[in-house]
């Protein structure tokens, strides 16, 4: 009873977060300058489509304990698929004109009455999304059948193996009609085609960064609902320990393949999000370092913690994008706190590419160091809970330090 | 025939360079059971550190102290991303271990501003020796032949080389026989950093420049090598490095050459699943 009343309440808490999140982003994106805060959207916007893949490597890596580096594989997968089921049949031969056409003659927001019109445009952007990740699952179902039956890390480099395999089959010049070889596919409907707009042309609500939120909170939403089910807790108990897990009747192999092919669905429907948010597909971005990139952000929010993967997507993006910018740039002070400087001072290191390096000495501080990262295997209600029970002791028994000790038991 | 015989010969070279990394992975794993991921990057970093040595030092001296500092390097990085990490799962070793190739992929770019660096030429082994084939090229093999022949002395035949055959197999209960295992890995990652070096000299001069990312491809190749001859396996990281460097090279000379790597990977792939310890490797089998 009392688990089932917990469970309730942080249902309810998250949805109350979800939705609350949701309003903020259309209010943040109608009433901040655009012109001045794009980075910020930017950073929200990415944070976003991070949030959701990182949720999905989590799953399996987290989740299953199955170590798997074929992410960006699998997002190439997703984003191919999206970009070339919406490109507007007006800009098909555009974008294709290396190849002279392409093979699919129809586009999905076209059959539902274009791009420009409401309903081609989201029924048309949501099954594209939807066939990006069936993609990516069915061919995770077939990379599944051999390389499933391996264990850590053979499994990590077989994996790593067929993302790569996949990125050089897309930039084949014979595939040019399909993927239009290594070049980029755009001019597709992106995160910004969800704009409102008047008669002249004009924005009139911008809904670009809610539409990125809402998809990612569905997905995760849904990975959610798969973890607390009965599926999610044969996952969990494979991570613990698979010969326990097979003698207590757990299907090993369907389970295993069930988890593989449900995390590159959501990593599909992530890339495709992707190139929404990049306004172009291009092979030759999904490389290994995105996939690092993504298991980093697991990390930094706790292996098994889906609300740890989402804050750590948006501080990773966030960091890596905004705050840590002025890093890379040369800087010379010539007064401080205040006080004028008699010789204006040039601050050492400070070049291109110093960002990149102080971001990977943090992260290996916390990889070395905060290895449980910010959530460890607990989710954001949990931790509210706990931190709000420590509260209430502090304040009742202000004077004896007792209160710490029971924190780490609980 | 001509153009066959060179093609093979360097063929021959790149499967020797790619020994020389396949080595220091497959020692590490032998041991530590960890994936080295940050192997390729040293291999990438002996490279700059040639190319930054040679510019202010002469070259014999430069050559030598590259070797050294790689080998610092390469201990350096067991010592404080790996160490602390013993007690803890292999995950998080793994981990530890793409985070370090990060932190050497953006130090590179950082240090060279992001743009390629001329790789020098070395006297000798920079010379063309016949057809489009370098003298480096014909080196290659013999001295990986002669390199692994070293190397195999030292594993079986002295006493450092007899604890590392004894941590290999049982990590606990070698420790429990007064073995300093913590001298023995950094012993490893000193071997493997010491052939990372030799191989980026014969690796690199066949380039015109260097890049941060120009060790992570050759990283993961050599690695497939190490598994493909069985990980853990010295000859077989040398067979598997001769076989992926040569069909690597027909590859690249055919009209598919864009599947080069594909095809490794795909080779890896068909191996872990027709016979998961590699050619050469031992049967495990996973106790309860």
């Amino acid at each position: 009873m009392i688990a089932q009343k917990k469970n309730k309440t942080g249902l309810f808490i998250a949805l109350v977060v979800a939705a609350a999140l949701l309003i903020l982003a259309i209010v943040l994106e109608n009433t901040l300058d655009p012109i001045k805060n794009t980075i910020f959207f930017t950073v929200l916007k990415k944070g976003a489509v991070y949030a959701l893949v990182a949720c999905s490597m989590n799953l399996l890596n987290g989740f299953t304990g199955l170590f798997s580096l074929g992410q960006a594989g699998f997002m190439l997968l997703g984003a191919y698929t999206y970009a070339t089921l919406t490109i507007p049949m007006s800009a098909k031969d555009s974008v294709y004109y290396l190849y002279g056409g392409t093979v699919f003659r129809f586009s999905l927001p076209d059959l539902f009455g274009g791009a420009d019109k409401p309903l081609g445009l989201i029924l048309g952007v949501l099954l594209a999304l939807v066939c990006a990740g069936i993609v990516a699952a069915a061919v995770a179902w077939l990379i599944g059948l051999p390389v499933l039956r391996l264990k850590s890390d053979y499994l990590a480099i077989a994996t790593l193996g067929f993302a790569e395999i996949i990125r050089a089959v897309f930039q084949w010049d014979k595939l040019g009609p399909v993927t239009n070889g290594a070049n980029a596919l755009k001019s597709f409907p992106t995160f910004s085609s969800f704009n409102l707009k008047n008669a002249s042309g004009e924005v009139t609500l911008r809904l670009s960064i809610f539409v990125a939120f809402l998809l990612a909170a569905i997905c995760i939403a849904l990975i959610l609902l798969l973890i607390n089910s009965s599926y999610g807790r044969a996952f969990k108990a494979i991570r613990e320990d698979e010969v326990a897990a097979e003698a207590m009747g757990i299907n090993l192999a369907k389970h295993k393949r069930l988890s593989f092919c449900i995390s590159s669905f959501f990593a599909g429907v992530g890339g495709g999000m992707f190139a929404m948010f990049a306004n172009q597909a291009q092979a030759r971005n999904f490389t290994t370092a995105m996939t690092y990139e993504i298991l980093l952000i697991v990390v930094i929010g706790g292996i098994g913690s889906i609300s740890g993967s989402c804050l750590a997507s948006f501080l990773y993006v966030a960091a890596s994008e905004w705050w840590l910018r002025f890093l890379d740039k040369e800087t010379t002070l010539t007064h401080i706190f205040g006080f004028d400087l008699d010789q204006p001072f040039k601050v050492p290191l400070l070049r291109n590419g110093f960002r990149m390096v102080v971001f990977s000495v943090v992260i290996m501080i916390v990889v070395l160091f905060f290895r449980r990262g910010l959530m460890g295997d607990k989710e954001l209600p949990d931790v509210l809970r706990r931190f709000g029970a420590f509260c209430k002791r502090l304040f009742r028994r202000p004077a004896k330090k007792t209160g710490k000790g029971g924190e780490d038991n609980g | 025939m001509r153009y066959a015989l060179s093609t093979l010969i360097s063929g021959v070279s790149l499967g020797g360079q790619y020994a020389l990394i396949a080595i220091g992975y497959t020692l590490v794993y032998g041991i530590l059971r960890l994936i080295n991921f940050a192997h390729g990057d040293v291999f990438m970093v002996a490279g700059l550190m040639m190319v930054y040595l040679s510019a202010s030092l002469p070259l014999p001296l430069a050559l030598v102290l590259m070797l050294v500092l790689t080998v610092v390097l390469g201990f350096a990085i067991e010592r404080a991303a790996y160490k602390p990490l013993r007690s803890a799962p292999r995950m998080s070793v793994m981990i530890s271990a793409i985070g370090v190739s990060y932190l050497l992929q953006n130090l590179a770019t950082y240090v060279t501003g992001g743009l390629p660096q001329t790789y020098p030429t070395i006297p000798w082994l920079s010379r063309v020796a016949w057809g489009s084939v370098k003298w480096a090229a014909i080196v290659t093999p013999f001295l990986v032949v002669a390199l692994v022949f070293a190397l195999t002395q030292l594993i079986n035949h002295t006493k450092v080389g007899m604890a590392m055959r004894a941590v290999a197999k049982d990590f606990e209960t070698s420790q429990l026989m007064g073995i300093k295992i913590n001298n023995v890995i950094s012993m490893t990652f000193v071997i493997g950093s010491a052939l990372a070096a030799v191989g980026s000299t014969l690796y690199f001069i066949n380039f015109p420049s260097i890049v941060p990312l120009s060790g992570a491809l050759p990283g993961l190749r050599a690695f497939v090598a190490a598994v493909f001859g069985g990980i853990g396996s010295i000859p077989g990281a040398v067979v598997g490095a001769f076989i992926i460097g040569i069909s690597e090279t027909i590859i690249k000379a055919s009209p598919y050459s864009i599947f080069s790597d594909a095809f490794t990977f795909a080779l890896l792939i068909v191996i872990l699943v027709v016979k998961p310890t590699g050619l050469f490797g031992e049967k495990v089998t996973d106790k309860v």
